[in-house]
């Protein structure tokens, strides 16, 4: 096997074989599978009892049209001689609902008193119920014929489809919720990968210098392979981990679905959508809608550029990281040169989020082309369709970078490993690279 | 030929100059001591020799050609610091090393569990390094740095951390591979191991080679004419004093001890004026170790430079 292949090998195995990597293997996808399940099972869990409202009509006319349900039992009380808040209906009731007029001619003549704040839920119930009643009730005394009928036609949902043209002019359905949840995903993935794998570099090139392996090394390998090794061997462990993370994610979520619900979870987030939807026939356009939009990107392209701004933004950052393990006696003394490093990483995940809500505009733009923050932006553009001409720059500038910033740092990286006892200054590190040898 | 020639090496650090115009030969299937006091500049020719940093001024030579990068293939170099993977296996590590070296799995395997059996090792092979203790560290370490039977053997500070028993299983090693073959420079403090082991042997003080040949030739040059006489009964000056000068004289239980020094005289000629008058009991020279050469010559004050 070639030296570098070695190296990679070591770096690999020692890392996907410790038990921090294993733990944080298996309990993130936990973690994941519970933020995805337990929201779902919250919202489909009934309050167990039904709370009950006393209703004091003094119209005789309002209390039938609150139809009592699972969650709320309405029961008509006769209005007490005293104030209704010293009565005994407000300790025996959760809630009493005073309707003190004719809602036809005062509909703010209602009224509700409780101990405890009533949940919006309970207001809107009630405030629902009570405005069809009124509302039919109007309608009624217009006496034309067939009102309801016409009104019922005459309401028109106006459902927006959004249609790409590609370059020949042909039509593919888009979503851009779909767009925007894609580009969020992978933008936080790059983001999370450099940093923490950038991070492990550095880490494992300080580590070497300070047990002073490296001199026993740098006889058989020389320094850029072994910079490289490293880099490559840890990208392969990130990987790893994310590909774990992202099938485990799918088996948890779908085993614990079935666990607690008799379906597997996608199943569940269908029909947790549907129930909230009235309108079944609008359930199944915005289903219809997510599959065209689904349909409407491509993914090959998405999976080609999402690879490609991994990499490439990994190797431009790790190298960087490299260097400054390098060039310190020990970890903390990492804290000053990381700064810089860290800004740029950070300054683009920022850029990011705020591009989503504009994937072309400026600094969309900008971002997505210059290279210390492309892999980061570009990947929420490209949901949207980036012109071919951008995409080309952003991914040439990115190559060139990083092509030179491992350069950059294979030079600081040979003269840092092996120098030991000096306080480095960015004067020092400058000098390194001027080194012709 | 010699097997590696330095040739005027200079090398200048930002506010010191830690080698100047250093010189040496060593001929092969020696091994060759490289002494001096702390600082002296001992490490960073060795590091030169490795091409770990490159030297300002002056050349290296191995067997007559100009050292090159693949040379580092032939040296084993065993750094003063020493260093491993801590939580990485003892066998892991120095199969992984010696993969790195060229060899092959099959091969560095079987060379390790013939040194490991050697040095009675056998039992750390799936230890983690941090298990070890410093001296076991450190006989790995030794390990990794000759398995690949390189040429050239250098060690920077070999002894240090071993207690005697290890120290002379070091000793040990070092002469049987040099008798395999292999040509070993070593630098170190502990002049004892310099005059059991050095064929030649260089001094390097303040960045200078100030004293360098062959072990026993420099103590030889060093010699004092001082001789240690033990003689039967009691001592009379009825010796010619042209001989020698008494520096010293004790008796003890009928016996006396004299410490003398010849003046243009032979030890033999010392002895045979003795011997018409005296018994002998014994007649040594005494010579100065390696270790009083090195203080002397440490301790000297710097030489004025004149303008």
């Amino acid at each position: 096997m070639s030296k570098i292949g070695l190296i990679i090998q070591r770096e690999y195995k020692t890392r996907v074989v410790k038990r921090s990597f294993i733990i944080m293997t298996f309990l993130s996808p936990l973690l994941f599978a519970a933020i995805m399940v337990i929201p779902l099972w919250l919202s489909t869990a009934k309050d167990t009892e039904a709370k009950t409202i006393a209703v004091v009509d003094r119209t005789d006319e309002y209390a039938q049209a609150l139809p009592s349900n699972g969650s709320y039992q309405f029961e008509i009380a006769k209005e007490p001689n005293q104030d209704i808040g010293k009565s005994k209906l407000s300790s025996d009731y959760y809630a009493i609902l005073l309707i003190s007029g004719d809602l036809m001619k005062d509909s703010s003549a209602v009224t509700l008193y409780s101990q405890k704040q009533v949940s919006i839920d309970l207001k809107s119930y009630i405030a629902d119920h009570l405005s069809k009643y009124v509302e039919n009730k109007k309608l009624v005394a217009t006496h034309i014929p067939n009102i309801r009928q016409i009104i019922k036609e005459s309401q028109t949902p106006i459902n927006v489809t959004t249609i790409k043209l590609d370059q020949h002019g042909n039509a593919i359905v888009t979503s851009s919720d779909v767009a925007t949840f894609i580009a969020a995903l992978a933008t936080f993935l790059i983001y999370l990968f450099i940093f923490m794998y950038g991070a492990q570099v550095m880490r494992g090139v300080v580590e070497e210098k300070t047990n002073r392996i490296v001199e026993i090394i740098i006889s058989s390998v020389n320094p850029f392979e072994m910079m490289m090794g490293k880099i490559i061997g840890i990208a392969l462990v990130g990987l790893t981990q994310f590909l774990l993370w992202v099938l485990l994610t799918v088996i948890i979520s779908n085993v614990a679905g079935i666990a607690m619900f008799g379906s597997s979870i996608t199943h569940l987030q269908q029909s947790a959508q549907m129930s909230t939807m009235q309108d079944h026939n609008a359930t199944h356009q915005v289903v219809l809608g997510l599959i065209q939009g689904l349909q409407g990107i491509n993914f090959v392209e998405i999976i080609g550029f999402f690879l490609f701004y991994f990499m490439g933004g990994y190797l431009l950052y790790a190298s960087l990281f490299a260097a400054i393990g390098s060039a310190v006696d020990n970890e903390t003394d990492t804290q000053q040169f990381m700064l810089p490093v860290t800004i740029p990483i950070i300054f683009a995940f920022y850029a990011a989020f705020y591009s989503l809500q504009n994937p072309d505009g400026p600094l969309a733009f900008w971002c997505s082309i210059i290279p210390f923050t492309s892999p980061i932006v570009m990947m929420v553009r490209l949901p949207f369709d980036v012109p071919l001409w951008q995409k080309l720059l952003s991914v040439s500038l990115l190559i060139i970078t990083f092509l030179s910033t491992t350069w950059l740092a294979a030079k600081i990286y040979r003269t840092g490993i092996l120098m030991y006892g000096k306080k480095i200054t960015w004067k020092e590190m400058w000098k390194w690279l001027r080194y012709s040898n | 030929m010699s097997f590696l020639e330095i040739q005027h090496v200079t090398k200048q650090y930002s506010n010191h100059l830690a080698l100047d115009s250093v010189s040496l030969s060593i001929e092969r299937n020696s091994i060759y001591g490289l002494l001096g006091p702390n600082g002296a500049g001992k490490t960073t020719l060795i590091r030169i020799i490795n091409q770990i940093t490159a030297p300002d001024e002056g050349a290296i030579f191995l067997e007559g050609k100009p050292l090159r990068s693949n040379d580092i293939r032939r040296i084993g170099y065993l750094p003063e610091e020493r260093g491993l993977y801590k939580k990485m296996k003892v066998g892991e590590q120095v199969l992984y090393l010696a993969q790195l070296k060229g060899l092959s799995k099959a091969e560095a395997t079987q060379r390790l569990k013939k040194w490991f059996d050697r040095l009675d090792m056998q039992s750390w092979w799936d230890k983690k390094v941090e298990e070890l203790s410093k001296g076991m560290q450190q006989k790995v370490q030794f390990i990794i740095t000759v398995m690949h039977e390189p040429e050239l053997l250098i060690f920077d500070e070999p002894f240090s951390g071993f207690d005697p028993v290890n120290a002379d299983i070091m000793k040990r090693e070092m002469v049987r591979l040099r008798d395999a073959g292999a040509t070993i420079i070593f630098s170190t403090h502990n002049m004892e191991s310099v005059e059991e082991l050095c064929d030649t042997i260089t001094l390097i003080n303040r960045s200078k080679v100030v004293l360098q040949g062959n072990v026993n030739q420099i103590r030889q040059q060093f010699r004092t004419h001082i001789y240690r006489i033990v003689l039967e009964g009691t001592f009379e000056n009825i010796v010619p004093a042209e001989y020698f000068r008494i520096l010293d004289q004790t008796i003890i239980n009928q016996h006396t001890s004299l410490r003398i020094e010849t003046i243009n005289s032979t030890a033999n000629e010392v002895i045979a004026s003795l011997l018409p008058h005296y018994t002998l009991l014994s007649f040594e020279e005494e010579i100065p170790s390696m270790n009083d050469i090195f203080i002397n010559i440490v301790k000297e004050p710097i030489p004025v430079i004149e303008s």
